[in-house]
């Protein structure tokens, strides 16, 4: 396997399951929502977000019509921006040039 | 188990920023150390995959999902610091971009995961690994292990969080956070230790703890 192979098929297999795996997900609430539901707490995180300026809410790209489609192409964005950025400050820190500001 | 806006007092979640916020500085500065030339463009990728997993949900039990955390496999790739910094990169990305994690838990959910998982994540995955062996299987078992236990002790930190917030009473959310994440960690554990041996069998020397096994 050639230098930089290893790494690129790890990224296409990041965007196959981002991309081809994620509609299938399972929209069952997670561990902790779950939690939250049966001790009736899960309200509270209800109809309240200090952050409301996120891109693509919910993995769901805006304005895509097909539910899946629009989840796929979160996949890819999501997945892609975290390859670059990833590799971005993984080279800042190698060359030692990064101070203490946070990603 | 990503902690949305609400659950968590603001005394907790700013001690937590505090918290994650100085762990961060000193990863900043010192990860960068435990790379190897070769796992540069390995930690953007290690992040892709940990971010591009977390979209699975996987059903367990009735009406309930999980989906992987990959904070020890993150460790076991690049290293304590560097997987904190995955983490971190990953949660901040999910909050910023998806509102996936609520922007005031952020440093909760950064503490839990990148702390307790990525940090504390590998040195349970060190000890288990003096005990289990450094053979093949001693290796996997280690690593599974530490996937299972991550999962099963970041929830159970979440839990005091939310009861010590005075959401709801410990005895309570304890030990449900931990029941159903005992079954997730099983997820994560299998995930882990596939895509660790995998890349063991395929190259060991992007491994840092197989790396850092070679200089002992």
């Amino acid at each position: 396997m050639k230098k930089f192979g290893f790494v690129t098929i790890g990224l296409l297999v990041a965007l196959a399951i981002a991309i081809f795996a994620s509609p299938f997900a399972s929209s069952f609430p997670d561990g902790l929502e779950w939690v939250a539901e049966q001790t009736g707490f899960l309200h509270l995180s209800e109809g309240y977000a200090a952050w409301t300026k996120s891109p693509v809410p919910d993995y769901e790209m805006p304005g895509v019509g097909n539910p899946a489609a629009a989840t796929a192409l979160a996949g890819l964005i999501g997945t892609l921006a975290v390859f670059i950025v990833g590799f971005g400050l993984a080279k800042l820190m190698k060359s030692g040039k990064s101070g203490g500001s946070a990603a | 188990m990503h902690i949305p806006d609400g659950f968590v007092s603001t005394e907790l979640s700013v001690a937590a920023f505090a918290v994650s916020g100085a762990v961060a500085a000193v990863a900043l500065k010192k990860a960068g150390k435990d790379l190897g030339e070769k796992q540069v463009p390995l930690l953007g990728v290690t992040a892709a995959f940990v971010f591009a997993a977390q979209m699975i949900n996987f059903p367990v039990l009735g009406g309930t999902s999980g989906h992987f955390m990959g904070a020890v496999l993150a460790s076991v790739m690049l290293g304590p610091l560097n997987a904190f910094i995955v983490m971190l990169l990953v949660l901040s990305i999910q909050c910023l971009g998806f509102a996936d994690g609520g922007l005031t838990a952020l440093g909760l959910n950064v503490f839990n995961m990148g702390v307790v998982g990525g940090i504390i994540g590998y040195y349970m995955f060190r000890g288990i690994l003096a005990v289990s062996g450094k053979s093949k299987n001693g290796y996997a078992f280690a690593v599974g292990a530490a996937s299972w236990l991550s999962i099963v002790l970041a929830s159970s930190v979440c839990a005091f969080e939310i009861a010590l917030s005075g959401t709801a009473p410990l005895r309570i959310v304890l030990p449900s956070m931990a029941g159903v994440h005992a079954l997730i960690g099983v997820g994560e554990a299998v995930i882990t230790v596939s895509v660790v041996s995998l890349v063991a069998g395929v190259r060991p020397d992007m491994l840092h703890t197989r790396i850092a096994e070679a200089q002992a």
